[in-house]
């Protein structure tokens, strides 16, 4: 099983029933220790996902007690599930990757694109919504399909390292 | 524009649309805010107001034939907020929100935008019947004439930022509004909204969360709102939502065959009573109209159009009827005027309360 947050091998196994749904949580070594989870010692997943429980002492002052823009308190956001300023998701992000992941089943964003944002933001989402389609036409063992994108992708991927030397 | 010329018309997205038989209308949402900028709900008074001044910036700025109106929560009296309410134009929260939040809404109502609700930015787009493609279209082309004046909050990897984790990625929510009286009488709507709820999309009552099957209008909804692309969801939303009409129109058909005699009884007494009460509260009034909208869908009611009859489940509605009676009315007289409202619609004699 694969780790939630990155393509590594899940080692941390949770589940837990929250608000009567089943929730699973699959970490590798190295995001389980990122998210203060010891791995050989019990832990719940409501520590975890926001706004549902203290978190274990000791990850409390690795992460930043609260947002550096907004002020927001961790356990502000923890309280009230609501984030107080876009940079909040940088900050809370060790509990919001997993919380996200919960709710959307993903952590990557396949829809539009403000018009005003760079090239790179653009060739980067074209990316993950080329690898989504190749996942689900590996899935699928459509493999014409897939070595089509698989193309796609690289073809992508040059234009972006171009422009990228063209920029510096 | 006042708030009473509001009251007169009826909205844009109560017109003729596809499906409009099972499904009243199809609505997309899209939640955006404003980059370094502090999320309504933790934001100072000063920010808010900053961010009010700057979406009038970008809707004077902006080139277009649709005219918006425009109102300050904090101008508008609460009957007039919950106006705007029972129309579907703002949520309950923007009405209990003060500085800096208000309401811009295109002349037929089928474009809005709420201002400092739980997002910076709140936009939506109605459509009648069954046309998410439609709404969207209506949506994304607002979204891209803000955005010319607005920055905003915006990563790569999570999309639009929200202040609810749960609306992150594309801040999309779409939802169709439906009537489904056959699968209520049929007592096939619990299976139905429970296969519905199952494969991640949110069901509920039309008419908020305590009456969930008033009138038998619901709504059903996408939850998921990252990692899929916004025609995604609607798609996926569209084929749902077809297989749910599907099974309406069966059990209408299922209704009609075998039980005849107790479907024409059921809407020849929802239009006896609605025809000559002299009093009647809301939740007897959605069920009844819901009745009579049934009959209009059989055929059995050609005299009487469906439109009329989605214009009054809005106009029956508390606000509504105290603002066109000019006047606060308590419980019972809201109820004596409804019952008059709706037998001026039906007959045409107001104050006939007893009968021809
Ligand atoms: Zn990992
Ligand atoms: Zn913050």
């Amino acid at each position: 099983m694969k780790c939630d947050l990155c393509d590594k091998e899940a080692v941390v196994h949770l589940t837990q029933v929250v608000n009567g749904e089943m929730k699973e949580v699959h970490l590798c070594e190295e995001h389980a220790k990122e998210q203060g989870i010891d791995i050989h010692s019990p832990i719940s997943i409501t520590d975890i996902l926001m706004g549902l429980g203290e978190a274990k002492q000791g990850i409390e002052h690795q992460l930043s007690p609260s947002c550096p823009r907004c002020g927001m308190a961790r356990e502000e956001f923890r309280r009230s599930g609501r984030l107080g300023c876009p940079d909040c998701y940088n900050t809370f992000m060790a509990e919001l990757a997993v919380a996200i992941k919960a709710m959307h089943h993903s952590s990557q964003h396949v829809g539009k694109i403000p018009a005003r944002e760079g090239l790179q933001t653009r060739i980067k989402s074209q990316i993950a919504r080329f690898q989504k389609e190749l996942d689900a036409a590996i899935a699928r063992e459509d493999y014409e399909k897939a070595a089509e994108i698989r193309d796609r992708i690289s073809e992508v991927r040059t234009q972006a390292e171009e422009q990228e030397g063209g920029d510096a | 524009m006042t708030l009473d010329g509001l009251l007169e018309r009826h909205g844009g997205w109560l017109e003729s649309g596809p499906e409009e038989g099972p499904v009243i209308s199809s609505r997309v949402r899209l939640a955006r805010n404003l980059s370094d900028t502090t999320f309504p709900g933790w934001a100072s008074k000063e920010v808010r107001d900053r961010v009010w001044n700057e979406v009038v910036q970008a809707f004077d700025s902006m080139e277009t034939d649709t005219e918006f109106l425009r109102w300050r929560m904090d101008e508008l009296k609460t009957l007039e907020r919950e106006l705007l309410f029972e129309r579907h134009l703002i949520s309950a929260e923007l009405a209990e929100r003060k500085s800096g939040s208000g309401l811009f809404v295109s002349e037929d109502e089928c474009r809005a935008v709420m201002v400092n609700e739980e997002d910076h930015i709140r936009l939506q787009s109605l459509q009648p019947g069954l046309n998410l493609q439609k709404a969207l279209d209506g949506a994304e082309a607002l979204d891209d004439d803000l955005e010319k004046t607005l920055t905003y909050a915006f990563s790569s990897k999570l999309g639009y930022l929200t202040a609810c984790p749960s609306n992150v990625g594309t801040g999309m929510r779409a939802s169709v509004m439906l009537h489904l009286p056959g699968l209520c009488l049929t007592e096939e709507i619990k299976p139905v909204i429970n296969a519905v709820s199952k494969i991640g999309l949110a069901v509920r009552g039309m008419w908020g969360e305590g009456s969930e099957a008033a009138g038998h209008m619901f709504q059903i909804s996408n939850q998921i709102t990252l990692g899929k692309t916004e025609v995604e969801i609607i798609s996926h939303l569209d084929q749902i939502v077809l297989e749910v009409i599907e099974h309406e129109k069966n059990a209408r058909l299922r209704l009609m065959e075998s039980q005849q005699i107790r479907v024409h009884d059921h809407i020849g007494r929802a239009y006896g009573i609605l025809a000559h009460a002299a009093m009647m509260n809301s939740n007897e009034a959605l069920d009844l109209l819901s009745g009579l909208r049934l009959g209009i869908d059989l055929g059995l009611m050609p005299e009487i159009a469906r439109r009329d009859i989605d214009q009054l489940l809005i106009r029956i509605q508390p606000a509504h009827l105290q603002k066109a009676a000019g006047s606060m009315l308590s419980p019972e007289e809201r109820d004596i005027k409804r019952a008059q409202l709706i037998r001026l619609f039906l007959d045409g004699s107001p104050d006939n309360g007893n009968g021809h």
